[in-house]
């Protein structure tokens, strides 16, 4: 395993086949600054990947990822793979789905939408297409394909 | 499932059977909408309307709709007289219309707030316009013409002459058009041309769709040309709407070499897109249009409020 130039870890959350040059985008997602102040958080960019060419690769010590992060990581990086980590060892692996709605996790990009009015109401998107990844609003219908400019 | 006590908010709410159910009842509302028969079929129904922006023609057909079926109104149609103007959210205000009235119709200036309504509301809710987003109603009494006149929708020839850009009532027309297997002819000036996104959006859903520069050459093949308003606040610079405004002007010349049951629809109000002249030959259906939006809306508030359109 050429690829762990970075050190095992106890407990935590090993995301690997990360797209190229996505990883800060996924320690966005997953809310650094919100982690235990005694987590390392290691992150691998440019690595070899088989399957990819090139991928990057973040391991997180102490957390394990909420379904909500889950979903939020599918839409960045749909490739990616989640291990969680018990006591030195992989116990469970997850591959990420992209779910058919994401919540709160997009900002609509239109001014004028609903959504972005002081109004009680969390952004809401329907997945138009998957390959690549459209989004369209659920409530102002626009179509979204640049979303990571407009993460929430 | 039935539209009883269904939300309408966007076009893509309806299913093509639905949409037919609803078509269907058009015609048989027409009589009643024309006052030769009386109905009371939503008698002791009571109507909200909350017109939190301007609109003439989609208030009072919605008004004439529910009185010429036995039923009542009750509105807003000035939000600076209402608690809106005192800062009170689209989602409490609509909170208190639904414990009052047994249905909604929300006309806003923000995209997504029909979507929003429906949430909040217990009460069925239809989308008369949220900014320049969803029209549902104007898309099924652009159906209902062009049903009329051709006693089909598949496999028309319809050419969308105008602002396909801003313009997103074209939009849920163009989706409607593709669910029935209607052919799609885009004639527009260059900076008002359909986004990338929404056509794709289109042809994903297996629509066909064509581009034109030739007017005329489009007009001659059509069967129904559907004209649109280039909206002026949509620019910034007056010179550059004068410009684009003039680029197009329907007229007897444009329709010289049309098919004889060619129909000219417009979803109103017009400024200068199409000539006075047309106004009374028997292309224009601009008029008759703008009638169907009442026993459109006669069937669609039937159904949602008593399950039948009789």
């Amino acid at each position: 395993m050429r690829e762990l130039k970075i050190t095992p870890i106890k407990n935590g959350t090993v995301i690997d086949h990360i797209g190229n040059g996505l990883a800060l985008e996924v320690l966005r997602i997953i809310g650094v600054k919100d982690l235990d102040k005694d987590s390392t958080v290691s992150v691998a960019l440019h690595v070899r990947s088989q399957k990819l060419g090139w991928k990057d690769i973040v391991k997180v010590e102490n957390m394990e990822l909420s379904p909500r992060k889950v979903n939020a990581i599918a839409l960045l990086a749909p490739t990616a793979t989640i291990s969680i980590i018990r006591d030195f060892k992989v116990r469970e692996k997850r591959v990420v789905d992209l779910p058919e709605r994401i919540v709160g996790i997009v900002r609509c990009p239109n001014p004028s939408c609903i959504t972005n009015q002081r109004e009680p109401v969390e952004s809401e998107f329907d997945v138009a297409r998957r390959r690549p990844v459209v989004l369209r609003c659920s409530y102002c219908e626009r179509l979204v394909d640049d979303f990571l400019l407009h993460l929430a | 499932m039935g539209l009883k006590g269904r939300d309408v908010i966007s076009i893509r709410d309806l299913s093509r059977d639905e949409i037919e159910e609803v078509l269907r009842g058009t015609r048989r509302m027409i009589p009643y909408a024309e006052g030769t028969k009386v109905g009371d079929q939503l008698a002791g129904r009571l109507l909200m309307l909350a017109f939190l922006e301007p609109s003439t023609r989609t208030r009072l057909s919605f008004e004439t709709a529910m009185l010429r079926l036995g039923g009542k109104v009750a509105s807003i149609t000035d939000p600076a007289l209402s608690s809106v103007k005192k800062g009170e959210s689209l989602h409490d205000t609509i909170r208190m219309l639904s414990a009052y009235g047994d249905a909604i119709v929300l006309r806003h200036p923000n995209e997504g707030a029909g979507r929003l309504a429906a949430q909040a509301s217990e009460k069925p809710v239809i989308n008369a316009g949220d900014g320049a987003g969803q029209h549902p109603t104007q898309t099924l009494l652009d159906l209902a013409t062009m049903q009329e006149a051709f006693g089909t929708l598949s496999g028309l020839r319809v050419v969308l002459l105008g602002d396909l850009r801003y313009g997103r009532t074209v939009h849920s027309l163009a989706h409607a058009l593709a669910v029935f297997g209607a052919e799609l002819v885009l004639a527009s000036p260059p900076s008002l041309q359909l986004p990338e996104d929404v056509r794709e959006d289109l042809e994903h859903q297996g629509a066909t769709i064509r581009e034109v520069d030739q007017l005329h050459q489009a007009v001659r093949e059509a069967d129904v040309l559907y004209v649109t308003r280039i909206q002026r606040e949509r620019f910034a610079d007056e010179a550059e709407y004068a410009k684009v405004a003039g680029s197009y002007r329907v007229d007897s010349a444009l329709l010289a070499g049309a098919k004889t049951r060619l129909i000219v629809m417009h979803p109103l109000p017009r400024t200068t897109e199409i000539a006075p002249e047309i106004d009374g030959s028997p292309h224009a259906a601009y008029f008759r249009q703008a009638f169907l939006g009442v026993p459109t809306r006669m069937a669609l508030l039937s159904l949602i409020l008593t399950g039948k359109a009789v």
